[in-house]
């Protein structure tokens, strides 16, 4: 096996306790609940008896903890996530309905993140302190101290309410085909991605400043500018290289956080995501679907630090090869 | 003769840090506006004696007057006596939340960096599982299951307040953890903590008269962003209708009302989301401030 | 005389700092001919760094700043030349290793890319034929298996044989002037040995000159033609080897050599090892007369009225002490 996959396999093999280890924390949470979080199993006549049945038994309330635990855990890994109350589907087809539009969003965001941080960050670090870097800064603190729902509501004020330039919202089935298709898509994502992008670029800037500056005054910087390169190699080429690897740390361990921002957005644009299925499901108790939607999250944090992980690897030989 | 480097001048660590504080003007300024604010959430109340829910539908939704300087909402409430009271559940379920972490943080920073067995690998393993929860969906599961129970023990506004303050305080300790554990690993081999435990200082001792002290200055700086994140997190569950109950007017709460308003009452919105981002931009520079001031790269 | 390959006339460089300007070189006076290797000495914080530093403008600009001087390279002032055109003379013209192999080198990029982007951007070599110019530099060092290990990361080497690929890198363009800024200090005694001696072959077959920067004595003993002492950002004494180890004149040179230890004495005598007293003066505020009057065993007053300069003594032989000035007639 190569150097690297044995690397990928090593993550995973990492991976895979912190999933478990998720999940037994969810679990307990749910076993500690006082109550019944499945009373409505009993009284909500809009289940047939069959899955009601299955239900109970899926979830063995009489069952020991880690007996139910372990049957939990099977039945998630297995991809069955029950049935929902509220929408009278199973949960995982209403799930995979909705992650798509909320992995758009939050993959949108991320790369306008990184598109505005990374230029800014590297100049302000190039020029520290020069009028450039002082506006930026105040700039990126601005940005992170504004939360994601007011900004929402600022930009909806101006751009929908306002100027009727942009729809609030947001509909997974546009009646129109071709460009005009895409257009209409593009202009109802683009209020929620930037409200997003702006947040995270806003930190993002400020982490990529100082892990450029970290860098640009190492030894080996000084030698790529001994060797006459010119600056601009020596910039982009020897301290952006090596400034990215703990950008790219960054970037998964806030991976909890966007999660945060991205039930916020939808819920401002009323985005059909999994961030919305959330609460609309808090607010009908609807309790296989909230369990489920947070073991997904769960998943996808796991899943974004194995992908850091990768990435890392394959930007810094140091890692691969230990 | 070769003179001595240094001119009398005071020599003090604290005071290195107030100075260096100092030049900071952003952190300056946001410190004077936040003790402003602060001020008025807490004293206002005694001259601006308008009721929270003082209903006058003759009143609704008025812009900012002599009568009502933010306003009012739609069901003719005083906006500004509301935003105070507000104001002082952010203040104290911020202060609160950063307590709680602060404690969890460092008694668990400070075993894991003492032990020098197996418990301190396995204290940051857990730190690091708890690190990788999603914040936002796990507050709102918590929240989901326990509402209930939490009433019934504490009163309506009791039971919420105590659940947010130990979910979003359960939630933010592993920073702090890290930052105590790692100072506890450089400090615990210094001679100075060599020296007290030669002179038969037990361990507690060691931690908290020599090496608690040292460890402060990051700790100082991640206590203050604690407050600004407990701050948004009430606020963005407020917002998201599934905070304090419904007649409680938090900053995010009144956001959550004014929402569906934004076309014909906007000032509505805006106030609270003004105050908002006004105290956490303030915490904000504060916490840049004080890491200036505080940097463990210089001498403290 | 030929024309120096490398002169610096009264170069200042100095650093703005919280406290203060820190005037790191105060007016320093070197001169290299072709071919030569010229030793510069000193203790830590003396300004040989920085000097050499100054040559290729590789100091940070913001707080440091070449205050005063010219540095003539080829009759051609550096000193006023802007980074882009100091990339055209840099690692072509002059190149310099540094002290730190274990950090001098760029870990997420090969040893070999590192080789050949110098080659390909100064000798506009081909990606191929800059690979085979690498693998032969790599060869001349004696880097074993230098085809394999051209694609390896610097982590995989120790620091001998950093240093040896930094050496490489450094002559691949075939310099005029190679700075070598205490190439030894980090390494281990044999194999610093090795890498003197590497040096020393590299110039026999390049023939470039070598500005070689210590402050270890016995290094300058071994490989320099000329030896420069500085002391507290000043040149105070200038010589050819022999010279001045046979008969320093400087009182800190003196007292430099005296307290190398030496085997045959430690084994006859039992002495303490000789100390020069004191420390070295603030580069803040230095002293308005000679910077070592301090520490001299054979201070007078006329010391601390001005700073003595460097005059000849004859033979090639410079000092900077008024012990060899005879009084003026007021």
């Amino acid at each position: 096996m190569t150097v690297m996959g044995r690397y990928l396999l090593r993550r995973l093999l990492i991976a895979i306790p912190s999933l478990l280890g998720i999940s037994v924390v969810l679990f307990t949470v749910l076993a500690l609940a006082p109550g019944d979080p499945f009373g409505e199993l009993a009284t909500n006549p809009s289940i047939p008896p069959e899955v009601r049945m299955a239900l109970r038994e899926k979830f063995g309330i009489d069952d020991p903890v880690a007996i139910r635990y372990v049957r939990w855990i099977t039945a998630m890994l297995q991809g069955d996530w029950g049935f929902s109350f509220a929408s009278r589907i199973n949960v995982d087809t209403l799930i995979l309905q909705r992650l798509p539009a909320t992995l758009f969003v939050i993959g949108s965001a991320q790369v306008l993140a990184l598109m505005i941080a990374i230029p800014v960050g590297v100049y302000a670090a190039t020029r520290p302190y020069s009028l450039f870097d002082q506006i930026s800064s105040t700039l990126a603190f601005v940005g992170f101290s504004l939360p994601t729902f007011f900004t929402g509501l600022l930009l909806i004020l101006i751009f929908s309410v306002q100027l009727d330039w942009l729809p609030f919202v947001y509909r997974a089935d546009i009646d129109a085909t071709g460009w005009r298709w895409y257009w209409e898509h593009f202009r109802q994502a683009v209020m929620p991605i930037t409200v997003l992008g702006l947040f995270l670029g806003a930190s993002m800037t400020r982490y990529v400043r100082s892990a450029v500056l970290d860098v640009i005054r190492l030894d080996y910087v000084t030698t790529a500018r001994a060797k006459g390169l010119g600056e601009r190699v020596v910039i982009v080429k020897h301290v952006v290289r090596n400034a990215l690897i703990p950008v790219v740390t960054l970037v998964a361990l806030q991976m909890p956080a966007i999660f945060g921002g991205a039930i916020v957005t939808e819920q401002i644009f009323r985005i059909p995501g999994i961030g919305s299925l959330l609460i609309s499901a808090i607010l009908a108790n609807d309790t296989p679907v909230i369990m489920a939607v947070t073991f997904v999250f769960a998943c996808l944090v796991v899943f974004f630090n194995l992908i850091a992980d990768v990435l890392y690897g394959w930007l810094d030989p140091r890692i691969t090869l230990a | 003769m070769v003179e001595p480097q240094r001119a009398a001048r005071q020599f003090s660590p604290w005071l290195d840090a107030w100075r260096r504080f100092r030049r900071h003007r952003l952190a300056v300024a946001s410190a004077v506006i936040l003790v402003a604010m602060i001020l008025s959430i807490l004293f206002a109340p005694l001259l601006w004696k308008v009721a929270i829910n003082d209903i006058d539908f003759t009143a609704r939704m008025q812009t900012p007057s002599w009568q009502h300087p933010f306003g009012t909402d739609d069901l003719g409430q005083d906006l500004l006596a509301r935003m105070l009271y507000g104001g002082r559940i952010s203040l104290a379920v911020g202060l609160s939340a950063m307590v709680v972490a602060l404690t969890v943080g460092t008694i668990i920073g400070a075993v894991a960096g003492m032990s020098r067995r197996w418990v301190g690998p396995a204290l940051m393993w857990l730190t690091d599982l708890f690190l990788s929860l999603p914040a936002l969906p796990l507050l709102l599961l918590v929240i989901y299951l326990f509402r209930d129970a939490l009433k019934a023990a504490f009163g309506p506004e009791g039971g919420v307040f105590v659940m947010i303050v130990v979910v979003i305080g359960g939630l933010r300790w592993m920073p702090v953890a890290r930052l105590v554990r790692a100072q506890f690993l450089s400090l615990r081999e210094k001679e100075f903590v060599e020296a007290a435990r030669a002179l038969g200082a037990s361990k507690v001792r060691q931690v908290v008269r020599h090496i608690l002290p040292n460890a402060l200055g990051p700790v100082i700086v991640a206590a203050t962003i604690d407050v600004a994140a407990a701050i948004i997190a009430e606020s963005t569950l407020s917002f998201l209708g599934l905070g304090f109950p419904p007649d409680i007017p938090t900053w995010g709460r009144i956001l959550y009302d004014a929402k569906d308003y934004l076309d014909i009452a906007p000032h509505w919105a805006l106030f609270p989301g003004a105050a908002i981002f006004l105290t956490v931009l303030s915490i904000n520079f504060i916490g840049d401030g004080l890491r200036d001031a505080l940097d463990p790269r210089r001498v403290m | 005389m030929a024309e120096p390959l490398l002169e610096i006339r009264g170069l200042k460089t100095h650093f703005a700092t919280e406290d203060g300007i820190v005037q790191a070189v105060d007016g320093v006076d070197i001169s290299i001919a072709r071919g030569e290797t010229l030793g510069v000495v000193g203790e830590s914080g003396c300004g040989k760094t920085v000097t050499a530093l100054s040559v290729l403008k590789l100091i940070a600009m913001p707080p440091g700043r070449i205050v005063a001087g010219q540095i003539l390279y080829q009759g051609r002032d550096l000193a006023p030349l802007s980074t882009a055109e100091m990339d055209r003379i840099r690692a072509k013209d002059i190149a310099m290793v540094f002290q730190e192999p274990m950090t001098s080198l760029n870990p997420v990029y090969t040893i070999g890319e590192q080789i050949a982007e110098v080659l390909r951007r100064h000798e506009g070599l081909s990606r191929k034929a800059a690979l085979e110019r690498t693998i032969e530099m790599l060869r001349l060092v004696q880097i074993p298996n230098p085809d394999k290990r051209v694609h390896d990361y610097p982590h995989q080497f120790s620091g001998g044989m950093r240093q040896r690929v930094m050496i490489a890198m450094a002559l691949s363009c075939s310099p005029k002037l190679l700075i070598a800024d205490e190439p030894t200090t980090a390494l281990d005694v044999t194999i610093q040995a090795q890498i003197l001696e590497l040096l020393q072959e590299m110039k026999s077959r390049f023939g470039m000159a070598i500005m070689l920067i210590t402050h270890a004595m016995g290094v300058v003993a071994e490989t320099a033609q000329r030896v420069v002492v500085m002391y507290a950002g000043k040149v105070i004494e200038e010589a050819p080897v022999e010279a001045l180890f046979a008969d320093p004149k400087h009182p800190y040179t003196q007292g430099l050599i005296r307290s190398i230890p030496r085997i045959d004495t430690a084994a006859t005598r039992k002495a303490r090892l000789e100390a020069i007293p004191g420390v070295v003066p603030s580069l803040l505020k230095p002293p308005p007369g000679c910077r070592f009057a301090a520490r001299c065993k054979h201070a007078m007053p006329r010391c601390r009225d001005a700073v003595p300069p460097l005059l000849e003594v004859g033979g090639g032989h410079k000092v900077a002490c008024v012990l060899y000035q005879p009084e003026m007639a007021a």
